[in-house]
């Protein structure tokens, strides 16, 4: 028995409705999240993700009906991020449904509030999202940079040393982004997601640039990532979770495989 | 049957309540599920269920927080019988002594203490998060025509403390990740999972059933 690699299609959501940007710009609306979530739960996704690009904290309530509605209606793990700022905003969604939640920005300003979330609400719960380019020259050992702000505002923060310290103090995940490759489909970041996997104990999720089933692959055996994350080439339909599964498993990677009809 | 899904502040209920809704009609039996933190209506409940997504001290604070809980919970499942299903931490604290974040009390009605995992392979990760499959320890009525081995249904987990038991026997199942982790367990009128139900699935789907067809 073994723990099985997991495929997590996520939908970034803004002002109640399913978007997905490329590179974060040229938003699209492709439909009700509840839906989306449905038919993901149906597909056999391992967990599904929503990301709430909303830019006003005013508009929060929406994002909390969104995660009360997939809760009631879909039978499969959650995890929600975008905004979270303090503990509360952590609590209301774990009470809306969420089964983790992701902390990005708020993170970088302040670490020492995934301490305070995974004291309260167990590491299990706590997934720092990870935002990263690289940054260095031609000929230099590679070097990656937490971005915010959608990766247009530099921090002169190690992506590496900073994925140690949420780690140590409670992180229970880490939802890591190559805004380098986010949108491009040329395959995850393996360098920065190798370096990050290594670098602590918690899973990892690889997140950013993928096109092909055989980079969903490349995540797991290269980058020693413990789940994989996409979102156009399922939201799309290029590729099914489903296809993407098998595809994987014929890698010789653990998969869930488990047909939803019956015991 | 009056089935209670007690709602102590302590994370998601509305999977739990409607997988628990589904569970009634799939059996055919008659009944509701309420959710309630009213510790009147827990004492006369015909089944428990108890949910708990968070840290254990955090959450054995919350269940004391609600005014004669506990009583409730005991009064119902150690004296009038009710069958008891935790969930997570709803689980652990079944336990005598949680030790996430310092030592805590649990309800002791599973004689153990809930440990932080130390898988036997170092380059396993921790939490334990996500899909695993299942083997039985002893057979009960809650895992009854389940698919479980090897090639199996797959239950989801998402924790860092697994129940470890002072009785093998209260143990039904097992998971793997560098050695056994406790998945489910049962004693007497009261039995929990590790994993989420709720969140597994065909798998959560057959266990609710099979826990409201119980009859201990």
């Amino acid at each position: 028995m073994t723990l099985k690699v997991r495929v997590i299609p996520c939908l970034d959501v803004k002002d109640g409705r399913v978007v997905k940007g490329v590179n974060f710009v040229d938003l699209a609306d492709v439909g009700d999240p509840v839906e989306a979530a449905k038919a993901y739960d149906a597909a056999g996704a391992d967990e599904l993700c929503f990301l709430d690009i909303t830019a006003s904290h005013e508009k929060r309530g929406t994002l909390l009906d969104i995660v009360q509605r997939t809760a009631e209606n879909c039978f499969m793990p959650l995890t929600v991020g975008g905004g979270v700022r303090t503990v509360e905003d952590i609590r209301a969604l774990m009470l809306a449904g969420a089964d983790k939640v992701s902390i990005n920005t708020a993170a970088v300003r302040d670490p020492a509030v995934v301490g305070r979330a995974a004291e309260r609400f167990g590491a299990q719960a706590i997934v720092v999202a990870i935002d990263a380019k690289g940054v260095s020259k031609p000929g230099e050992a590679p070097r990656w940079e937490i971005f915010t702000h959608g990766g247009r505002t530099p921090t002169g923060i190690d992506a590496v040393e900073f994925a140690r310290t949420v780690a140590n103090l409670g992180a229970g995940e880490i939802l890591l982004t190559s805004m380098d490759r986010d949108g491009t489909k040329n395959g995850f970041d393996l360098g920065l997601t190798r370096a990050i996997s290594d670098a602590v104990s918690v899973p990892v999720i690889a997140s950013g640039g993928v096109g092909t089933l055989d980079h969903l692959v490349d995540g797991v055996r290269d980058g020693r990532a413990s789940a994989v994350l996409a979102a156009s080439i399922f939201h799309y339909g290029t590729f099914t979770i489903r296809e993407a599964k098998e595809h994987m498993a014929r890698a010789g990677l653990p998969m869930r495989l488990d047909r939803e009809d019956g015991v | 049957m009056n089935i209670v899904l007690v709602d102590y502040g302590a994370g998601n209920l509305h999977s739990a309540h409607r997988g628990l809704e589904r569970a009634l009609t799939d059996t055919g039996l008659s009944g509701s599920v309420t959710v309630t933190s009213d510790a009147d209506t827990v004492a006369r409940a015909d089944r428990i269920v108890m949910p708990g997504d968070g840290a254990f001290r955090d959450c054995r604070q919350s269940l004391d927080a609600v005014p004669g809980l506990v009583e409730a919970l005991t009064q119902a499942v150690k004296v009038k019988g009710s069958p008891f299903f935790g969930i997570c931490v709803g689980m652990q604290l079944l336990a005598d002594i949680g030790e996430e974040h310092g030592e805590t009390p649990g309800l002791g009605w599973l004689g153990g203490h809930v440990r932080h995992l130390e898988p036997a392979d170092a380059g396993l990760k921790v939490p334990h998060m996500g899909w695993n499959t299942l083997r039985l320890q002893r057979p009960h009525p809650l895992l009854d025509g389940l698919r479980l081995g090897e090639g199996g249904l797959h239950a989801y987990f998402l924790h860092a403390y697994h129940l470890v038991a002072d009785r093998a026997e209260d143990v039904i199942a097992v998971a793997d990740y560098g050695g056994p982790v406790t998945a489910a367990v049962a004693r007497g009128t009261v039995c929990g999972t590790q994993f989420h139900p709720e969140k597994s699935q065909t798998l959560g789907r057959a266990l609710f059933a099979n826990f409201l067809r119980w009859t201990p």
